[in-house]
This record gives structure tokens, sequence and C-alpha cells, in this order.
């Protein structure tokens, strides 16, 4: 796939490289501002933006990767979160997500976003999101469920397919 | 490393500045060292604890330091237990009954009963420090450090390549402990990953210590490999689609400490323990970089460099180092010839030296290879000397790279110049010597190591000749019209020297058998001198070496003994 930048978000790039005493601190500015642009930040977009800062492609896929809100690949219609940090992975969030898993046949082993073939759902394990009184929670797109149940997962499905 | 005494005199101050040096104890021995090191661009920086017990005999075990490396202080496997003179409130030392200084061991603020190491790799020294590299909490320290080194690393050695050379084995071996106490589920990384056209990764058995990373960002200048992912899942990586290719990717290989990255030319043929060390010199240019040859009952299997700071520091290009696979080729002249039949060195050795001297004198020409030895060149000099005859030889050029590779790729240009060989420029004379063919004033051609009809010498010119003798190792155009073919030797089955581009004098060792009835060209070499000028000389490599010293003026004074191992550098 060829990236098409448009020039407004190309300026408005260029100007964020001024912000900075090294062009290369401005990588995850750039990074961010592309992904809300496609939806995630493709190898294309990588090289792009290391050919801007003066970088070696390497050196900003380090970035991609290390950093979990950074999408490698289109998040299916449906994103679900599921929250595995101590509150919730003792009220049984990992049961939950075994669920969303197991009915989108997906594999619940791997530690990245898994998203179905037909693009419609992604399902994610993640960390605290900050409402741990209400254990366990999952967000379903910004939409935050709180003490999140087998059944509400069942809805989730439903209402995604 | 030692450095031997050039012959070139160093720009001397008349008194060395003294080295400030600073007390210290290791293991409770007082030892003095250099406040100040060289680091790995030999710049001086603190001397670190690493360096200071170095100094004192003790090794102390480490993955990411490497001398010739910026410190990256990330795998943590040489932490140590140290100590500092206490300092009271009133700014000074606080001592013992004794009167000798007391001693704070470093230990966790808040946790003062638990001793606190530091990464000896990158912590500098300071005046009274009492470094503890064997006590009980260094020793505890490591073996927490190594376990959980391995706590996701497959432990198959019987499988791994590295095996044998491997640090993690070794250190395992000293201080681990045999069982792990690991029960999770191991993380899984990619396995035979293809990185780039030499090497292949295996990221499960890496322990991420970035010595790759560096080299080929800060040495070889290809920001080509990075850490990609977080925490356990942390994985050496190219970028996808780029292969890690540069020349000096085999580098890596050497300085991984375990068996993550290995060489697809190498990987698998032949346990390391196995592989008999010679030390040579890699022929493929002008820069002369130091290497070891494995083999195994006369089959060549690696190239390896062999650290020469005044060279090649511990470094050599892929290039150089691949360039080996044709002294087994099967295709090797291997038969003493004469007029097409097969016979023995003394025969032609006879023959020829009977036709050479009763040669017009100035009928001869002789063209020598810059990528034979100063000794052959020497003999090959003064066989030219008695019969009046041309010499030169062939110019090899290529390009020159940031690192090593060297624009001329003959490994003996300069012996060859020193000889009186060539002149400064190689190959001027092959133009007039082509004339003398044609014009007839040249009736007898010796060509040793080079297809002279890639040099302006056609098959029409060679067929003039009255004689046309040729030594080579492999086959070529200039060897199939050849009267004597003589059987010639690579490098690594015979000894000798190469004179770099700068003037490095370095010897080399012989690795392999050379096969069928070649023989080391400087042995032939000098029968025939001997033989056509009625002149006796030595029989042995030293010898020879020793009398060619006295007899070139740039090489005055050099003896073949004190060369040693990494070589002499003469004014050129
Ligand atoms: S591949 Fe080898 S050299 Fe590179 S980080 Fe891993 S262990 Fe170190
Ligand atoms: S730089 Fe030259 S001498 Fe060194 S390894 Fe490469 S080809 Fe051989
Ligand atoms: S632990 Fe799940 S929201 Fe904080
Ligand atoms: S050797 Fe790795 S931290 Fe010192």
């Amino acid at each position: 796939m060829a990236l098409s930048i448009p020039a407004s978000l190309e300026s408005q790039l260029d100007e964020l490289v001024t912000h900075y005493p090294q062009k290369r601190s401005a990588s995850l500015m750039f990074l961010h501002a592309l992904q809300e642009h496609f939806g995630y930040v493709s190898n294309d977009a990588v090289e792009w933006t290391a050919a801007k800062l003066g970088l070696q492609p390497i050196n900003v896929y380090e970035l991609v990767t290390f950093y979990p809100m950074f999408r490698q690949e289109p998040l299916g219609k449906t994103h679900v979160k599921v929250c595995r940090t101590l509150s919730c992975a003792l009220a049984g969030s990992s049961e939950i997500r075994d669920h969303f898993c197991k009915k989108l046949g997906l594999n619940s082993h791997a530690h990245t976003p898994q998203t179905t073939p037909d693009g419609k759902f992604t399902v994610e394990f993640v960390e605290c999101l900050a409402d741990c009184g209400s254990a366990p929670v999952v967000m379903v797109g910004e939409s935050v469920l709180s003490k999140a149940s087998i059944a509400d997962a069942d809805r989730v499905l439903a209402a995604g397919r | 490393m030692s450095n031997p005494a050039t012959t070139t005199p160093a720009p001397a101050p008349a008194v060395p500045p003294p080295v400030e040096k600073i007390r210290i104890k290791v293991d409770g021995r007082e030892i003095d060292v250099p406040k100040m090191m060289p680091n790995w661009q030999g710049k001086l920086e603190p001397t670190t604890m690493l360096q200071a017990c170095h100094m004192a005999g003790q090794e102390v075990p480490h993955y990411c330091y490497h001398p010739k490396l910026p410190v990256a202080g990330n795998c943590r496997m040489c932490l140590v237990e140290f100590g500092t003179p206490m300092i009271g409130p009133d700014r000074k030392p606080v001592l013992n009954e004794d009167g000798s200084p007391k001693i704070a061991r470093s230990v966790l603020p808040y946790e003062p009963q638990t001793p606190r190491g530091a990464i000896a790799c990158a912590t500098p020294i300071s005046p009274g420090m009492e470094l503890y590299p064997n006590s009980p909490a260094t020793k505890q320290m490591r073996e927490a450090v190594l376990e959980s080194l391995l706590i996701n690393h497959p432990l198959d050695c019987p499988i791994c390549d590295q095996a044998g050379e491997c640090k993690l084995q070794e250190y395992s071996v000293q201080h681990g402990q045999s069982a792990s106490r690991f029960v999770e589920e191991k993380v899984h990384k990619p396995k035979a990953v293809d990185l780039g056209p030499r090497i292949v990764l295996d990221d499960e058995r890496c322990v991420l210590c970035t010595r790759c990373i560096r080299f080929t960002k800060d040495i070889a200048g290809d920001d080509a490999l990075g850490i990609i992912n977080r925490g356990s899942y942390n994985t050496i990586s190219a970028f996808p689609g780029r292969a890690f290719d540069n020349n000096y990717t085999l580098n890596t290989v050497d300085l991984c400490p375990v068996g993550a990255l290995t060489s697809k030319d190498f990987r698998f043929k032949m346990r390391v323990w196995f592989l008999k060390e010679t030390k040579s010199l890699c022929t493929s240019c002008g820069t002369g970089c130091n290497i070891t040859i494995g083999s195994r009952e006369g089959v060549i299997h690696r190239y390896e460099p062999r650290e020469n700071n005044a060279v090649n520091g511990p470094w050599m290009c892929d290039a150089g180092r691949l360039n080996y696979k044709w002294v087994g080729r099967k295709d090797r002249l291997t038969e003493v010839q004469s007029r097409g039949q097969r016979t023995t060195w003394a025969t032609a050795i006879k023959e020829i030296s009977e036709r050479l001297a009763s040669a017009t004198p100035g009928s001869t020409a002789i063209i020598a290879s810059a990528r034979q030895t100063t000794e052959e060149l020497y003999l090959l000099k003064r066989l030219a000397t008695r019969l009046g005859a041309v010499t030169d030889s062939v110019p090899r050029a290529g390009n020159a790279d940031r690192l090593l590779v060297c624009d001329d790729r003959n490994p003996n240009s300069q012996g060859a110049r020193l000889t009186g060989i060539t002149f400064t420029e190689l190959g001027i004379q092959l133009a007039w010597i082509a004339d003398g063919i044609r014009n007839g004033s040249i009736r007898h051609l010796v060509v040793f190591g080079e297809d002279v009809t890639q040099q302006g010498i056609g098959a029409d010119l060679l067929g003039k000749l009255e004689t046309l003798i040729a030594s080579d190792i492999l086959p070529n155009a200039t060897t199939a019209r050849a009267a004597f073919v003589l059987p010639g030797c690579a490098a690594a089955e015979k000894r000798g020297t190469f004179i770099n581009v700068k003037g490095r004098v370095q010897r080399f060792e012989k690795a392999a058998e050379a096969p069928g009835d070649a023989r080391p060209e400087w042995e032939v070499l000098h029968e025939l001198v001997e033989k056509v000028t009625g002149s006796t000389g030595f029989t042995t490599i030293e010898g020879l070496f020793n009398q060619m010293a006295k007899d070139v003026p740039a090489l005055a004074g050099l003896e073949w003994g004190k060369l040693g191992d990494t070589g002499v550098t003469v004014a050129i």
C-alpha cells in the first residue's frame, strides 16, 4: 500500500518538528498523528516518519512495537479491551477475554491484539483502565462496561455481528 | 595487547607524561591502577571496576561489555560488591582503631543488611575503594542474574552451534544453578530468523546484550538492528523487509556471546572444538586483516578476525572472511607439467634453470603477483637481476570503505614495491613487456600467480614466446598455454609475510597441506634461484626472511622472530 499523506497533515507535522530541539523527539507525535489519520501505523508510515526525521526505520519501529497504544494493523469495527491488571484479574477478567476469544475463534494465548478475519472484532488485554472499584472492567470502543460478565460479553458479541 | 616496537621512530616526547594512579584494594589485595584508561574509541576515561579487577587478575563475567564497543550496562552480569572509605561529619576519613580507613560496604539504602553491587563495566573506581569480585554477595548476585537470563532460554546446548564457545554455557557452569526453578511457560520467540544474506538469528537464545546493535550502528555505521516489543517479549530484529546486509555483518556473530547470531556459512558445519587454529592474514585487500583459520584435517572451515589494534582491531569484512572456498576447489593445479606432460619438480626445475641461464641477457620478462609473499617476490627479483629481466606485477583496484576495506585489492603491493618487482605504480611495464614480445626482444616469460591474457598479453603474444613458465593455484588462460606449469599454494598452505598498504610487515603460518604436487612457491623459487645464480641460500622461511631483510633496505633490521604475531611497521 502506497502511503498518501494529505498536504495539510504533512505541513502540520513539518511545523511540529520545529517545536523540538532535535528532530527525532517528534517521533511519537508523528506516530499519533499518522495513527489518527490512517487508523493504524503501517510499515510504510514508519518508513515515512523515519525519512522525515532523519532516522532509520528500525528506530521508529522500536517505538511502534514498544507502545501498546500503537496499532500495526487496522482495528476491527468493535474494539474490545479487557483489563488484566490486579483487581480485574482477581475478579475474573481473563475468563471474559477467553470467552471473547473462544466465541470469535481467536488465539487467547497471543499477547498482541487479535482481530477476526472478517474485520468485525478486535480483542485485546490492556493494563488498568482506572475503574478498579468495579472490576472486572471491559471497554467496548469508547464506552466502559463495569462489573462485566459473560452475559455482557455475549451482548457485545451479538451487537457487533 | 602488546604492541611490538615499530621501526618508524615515534615523535618521542623526552619523558612520557606520568600516569596518574589510584590505590584500591581488590579482594583485600592493594593495587595501584591508572586513574584513566582508554575507552572503546581509545579516548581516556575514568578506569572502571571491571578494568581494575582485570588488572588485578580477577575476570569479571560479562555479556554486554566489550572493550571495542560503547558501554551499555544492560545485562547486569558484571555486578560486583564494593566498599568506599567512610567520611565523617567533619568531612575527614573515619578510621579504624588500628588507624586504617573504615570502609563502608555498599548496601541498599532502605535495607542496610543487603549488599548492593555495582555494574563493574560502567562504574568508575575512586581512591581507597575496595572491590570484592569473589565475595559471597557478588557470587549470589551473579547467580541470580544468570538465572533470570536463562528463564526463557531453551537450554538446548546439544543442538546449538555456539556450544563450546558460548559465554552463557561457560558462566552457567561456573556460576549457575544446574536445575531451572522456573515452572511457568517460557516465552517463545522467533527461531531461525533470516536476518540477512549471511546471518541467521535465533531470538530465543538471545540475552539482549545489544552488542550486535551497537556494533552495526557505531562501528559499521549501518543502524540496522534494534530491540522490538516490550518486556519479556523483547526481540532483536531488523526492520521488516530490510535485510541486515552490510560488509561487516559477520562480526556480530563473533560478538554475540551466545548462539543467537550464527553464520549461514559456518553453522552446523563443525563443532568448534575440532578446529585447529592457525594465525594467518586475509589476502583479499591491502589492509591485511589478521585472521585465525579454523581447519580440520586439511580442510578450511572458517576465517575469523584476530585482534591487531595496529591493523584491523578485532574486526574483518564479510567479503574477506568468506573468500576461502576457492582454496578447496576441485580444479586446482596439482601436477607439475612440462610441455603438457606430467613431470617431477626436480626435472622441471632443472630444465627451467638451464633454459633461463642460457637465455640472452635481457630477453626474459617476469610478471609476478602482488598476491605473492614478500619472500617470493624477493626471490623473483633476484632471479630477474641475474637474468637482466624486466619485472612487473598486476594492480587490482576496488572501492575503499570507511572502516577496513582498502582500494588496493592486492595483499602485498608494498612487498612488490619494496623488493623492486615494480615501481611505485604497479603494472606500468606490462605494455612495454607486451611490445617486447611483439617485436621479438622478449623471448622468455615467467608468470607467477596472474593471468596475463587479461593484462594485454593475449594468446597470440604468448604463442610467439620461446618459453612460457607459469606458476599458479587455479588453471587459467596463461597456464593453459605454458610450457612449464608449476602448481602453487594458497597463503593458507604456506608460510611467509605480506606488507600491507601502510607498511605493516606481517607473517602468516600454514593451516593446511596443498593438494597433489603443489608446493610453496618460495621453496621452488629458492631452488631455481640457487641453480640459476649458483649461490646457496637458506632452506627455511625464517632464514630466507632474515636474508631478505639484509638485502632490502626498507626491511633493514627486521628478523622473522621479531615480527611477532601482529607484525612491525616499516617506513614506505
Ligand atoms: S543477538 Fe547476540 S549479540 Fe545481539 S543482543 Fe542477542 S545475545 Fe546480544
Ligand atoms: S578489509 Fe581487506 S584484509 Fe580485511 S578482511 Fe576485508 S578484504 Fe580482508
Ligand atoms: S485493574 Fe482493571 S481497571 Fe484497574
Ligand atoms: S557487562 Fe553487562 S552490565 Fe556490565
